[in-house]
């Protein structure tokens, strides 16, 4: 800890205790002034959260996420003008299934945070990843496209509001929690089990952490009762607090992940506008590829992570082009005598040899590598790449997904995947 | 344990594949390398029959691999091209003239004309003496912007078609990594693209038919080919602020080979959200080359440099443009920012 001998440079009083930015020094109410209204105004600019809407915390327990949750709590005591006008939900994650913490260990952080959870007053739901195995296919929508902070209707949504000033009554948080169909407990050996598998089939930490993230984010997704993901609005104000204490990064190669955050926190130190720069240009970008057409169909959606293709590309493009070196760079596969293992008992056919379209093994055939394409987007694509075997992906998992996509031979995809890995 | 070749499974493997991480045979790498780029011209549509074509040749291994496999492509698949060397000289001692020697050499080689531009008759300033002025810090923003319209200027000499450059798949990444880091959307969206558009009068359309081959690849073609050409970095450029993005992908690379590309993948399938302000393609006042505002960079710098105010290209000072125009004085205070920095 060191001493700051100087004055705050806005109230000119206080004895400042931090440096932000450059060479700002605050003190200790100023700041927290200062922070209170970063959350703030980010919230007025975006202008996508309506009167009275349903908004889901993402809390990890961590540092960003609690300070998330204590300014909603400070903004909905508030006096009546100045007060937040949604109403907040939290969910907490539990990994710990995927990052091998022991049950004692995961029920003790659980009861932390529900008793944190229950003094807020706000619904919450503590679930664990392990639960993402059973999801009801008929809960998993896609989430909402961009939304569009310039909607003139915003600012009518408001007005009405002052007008009418309706309270949330308890009957409406009864309901939206009923819509759920988490009953079942969320320590079940087996399903536990299929996590492990899982996660220990993944052989790169990089592949690890995309698939929490993307698990995470297919089970935030499930609660479309609540209609947005709120921690996104937060990351500039948060990455403003990261920045200022010590991050202790062991291994910062481990991963892509910590690599990047390794990367971009050295950089700011040498040019102190990097994380905003970069924040603001992601801000310019569609989160949501757009429909390549006007009247187009809604685009497919990836099996795994929900989100909308982006593999129907150009014959001239990076994903064309890396399909053409996978090709001249091995022999073709259709000539190989490779066997994909335990396939159904019913095989009339030699071995390597289908009999054709309309055959009696037409029903088993294993789809060409142009079926996968069309069911997996460019990034899990590698995540699911660095699976050393398919199989160990939880078969429940595998039988939602088949039923929501309709088509049978995904676990023949699966199994053809499988055995085209062999130079693994 | 010695491992087959993954291709034609007869032959030893010599090498890995960085891109693919396959084990192949010198003889299924030479052709998948060039039947990757084959495919890379023919998908895109890069080239014409009968167009005559310039390639950017500094003497280095991107350029020294583009000209030569430009050259067995055009034979072997016949694209009916007529290929040529253009070189610019910078005017860096020590760097410059021996690279430029190795081009000399690659035109025997490849049995192809050369010509070659320099900044001091272009622009009356070589990069020796424009480093005296600025220092070192800024210096690669003035040779790039130089050297590119060096580039059109001798292509425009030549009567040539069109223009290929050695850029490769580790350039274009860092490029889109650098733009993200210093928030420049209009070069976001532009700097994927494998060609420049054609539809400005006078402006030689530019290509990279490299843009998919990874550095390393391009060093063990070089290599294995026996390919001669010149290896050292320049020499004024360790402070440049690609350097940061360069060392982040290298990185990136050996975590997971495919980072490269995938890089590229992203920056290609970015799109822009409406509204959002992105300057519009003009002409320079002064002389006439492509710009979107009133004076083009390449004016801009030279003009602080010939008034002995290097800054005045560096950082934003459009409202200055005016004033350089009808070249009125600036003021005290506008010329005091725009000296160089006392050391």
């Amino acid at each position: 800890m060191f001493r700051l001998n100087r004055k705050c440079m806005k109230c000119k009083e206080g004895t400042a205790v931090l440096i932000i930015r450059v060479n700002d020094a605050f003190c200790r109410s100023c700041f927290k002034e200062y922070f209170i209204h970063k959350f703030r105004a980010m919230l007025g600019k975006n202008r996508v959260i309506f009167p009275q809407e349903k908004v889901l915390l993402a809390v990890s327990g961590g540092a960003a996420s609690c300070s998330m949750l204590s300014q909603v709590q400070e903004g909905l005591s508030r006096e009546a003008p100045k007060k937040f006008r949604f109403v907040p939900g939290i969910i907490y994650i539990d990994d710990g299934g995927a990052c091998g913490r022991s049950a004692e260990e995961r029920q003790r952080s659980n009861a932390l945070l529900k008793s944190i959870f229950t003094e807020t007053g706000f619904t919450y739901f503590i679930v664990s990843l392990e639960q993402v195995f059973s999801l009801p296919t008929s809960v998993l929508v896609p989430g909402t496209s961009d939304p569009d902070p310039s909607n003139p209707s915003y600012k009518q949504a408001v007005d009405q509001y002052i007008k009418e000033k309706q309270t949330l009554t308890e009957e409406n948080v009864a309901s939206a929690v009923a819509q759920l169909s988490i009953a079942d407990s969320a320590y079940s050996p087996e399903r536990k089990l299929a996590l492990e598998r899982l996660f220990s089939s993944m052989k790169t930490l990089t592949a690890k952490e995309d698939m929490l993230q993307t698990l995470r984010s297919v089970f935030s997704k499930l609660l479309y009762s609540f209609c947005f993901y709120f921690l996104s609005f937060l990351r500039y104000v948060i990455a403003v607090l990261v920045i200022l204490t010590a991050i202790d990064i062991t291994h910062d190669k481990a991963s892509i992940q910590r690599l990047t955050e390794s990367f971009v926190t050295n950089l700011q130190s040498d040019f102190p506008s990097t994380v905003s720069t970069i924040y603001r240009t992601s801000e310019k970008l569609h989160t949501v590829m757009p429909p390549q057409s006007q009247t187009a169909e809604p685009a497919s959606k990836c099996l795994l992570c929900h989100c909308t293709l982006d593999t129907k590309v150009d014959k001239a493009s990076a994903f064309h082009a890396t399909l053409v070196s996978e090709q001249l760079s091995q022999i073709k596969l259709q000539d190989s005598s490779l066997d994909a293992p335990a396939q159904s008992a019913e095989q009339c056919c030699t071995e390597g040899q289908g009999c054709g379209p309309g055959g009696c093994c037409s029903s088993n055939r294993l789809p060409s590598h142009q079926d996968l394409k069309m069911l997996l987007c460019y990034s899990c694509r590698l995540t699911i790449k660095d699976m050393v075997s398919l199989r160990k992906a939880p078969h429940s998992w595998v039988q939602s997904l088949r039923v929501l996509h309709s088509s049978n031979s995904f676990y023949d995809v699966v199994d053809d995947m499988a055995s085209q890995q062999f130079h693994m | 344990m010695p491992v087959q070749c993954s291709n034609c499974v007869q032959r030893r493997a010599v090498l890995k594949r960085p891109k693919t991480g396959h084990s192949l045979c010198k003889d299924c790498f030479f052709w998948a390398f060039e039947e990757e780029i084959h495919q890379t011209i023919v998908s895109a549509g890069l080239f014409n029959r009968g167009e005559t074509v310039a390639i950017g040749a500094s003497g280095g291994k991107d350029s020294t691999v583009l000209a030569h496999v430009m050259k067995v492509l055009n034979e072997r698949y016949g694209y009916g091209l007529s290929l040529l060397l253009l070189s610019v000289d910078e005017g860096i001692t020590g760097y410059r003239d021996d690279s430029l020697e190795t081009v000399k050499r690659n035109q025997q080689q490849y049995e192809l004309p050369l010509k070659i531009v320099s900044y001091e008759e272009l622009y009356g300033w070589t990069m020796d003496a424009i480093v005296k002025q600025v220092g070192l810090k800024n210096n690669c923003t003035f040779c790039g912007v130089f050297r590119r319209q060096a580039l059109d200027r001798g292509a425009m000499m030549l009567k040539v078609d069109k223009i290929c450059t050695g850029h490769n798949a580790d350039d274009v990444a860092e490029t889109v990594l650098m733009n993200v880091l210093r928030g420049d959307i209009a070069r976001l969206c532009r700097c994927t693209s494998i060609s420049t558009a054609s539809d400005g009068e006078g402006a030689i359309p530019r290509c990279k038919p490299l843009k998919y081959a990874y550095e390393k690849e391009i060093v063990l073609y070089a290599y294995f080919k026996k390919l001669d050409y010149f290896s050292t970095e320049c020499i004024y450029s360790p402070n440049a602020y690609r350097g940061h993005a360069r060392a982040f992908l290298k990185d990136l690379e050996s975590i997971r080979p495919s980072s490269i590309i995938d890089v590229i993948h992203s920056g290609e399938t970015l799109s822009i959200k409406e509204g959002v302000k992105m300057p519009v393609q003009g002409t320079c006042s002064r002389c006439g080359y492509i710009s979107s505002q009133a004076l083009c960079k390449s004016c801009v710098l030279l003009e602080g440099l010939n008034r002995g105010l290097p800054k005045l290209g560096i950082g934003k000072h459009h409202r200055l443009h005016g004033k350089i125009l009808a070249q009125e004085p600036l003021t005290e205070q506008e010329e005091k920012k725009l000296k160089p920095v006392d050391f």
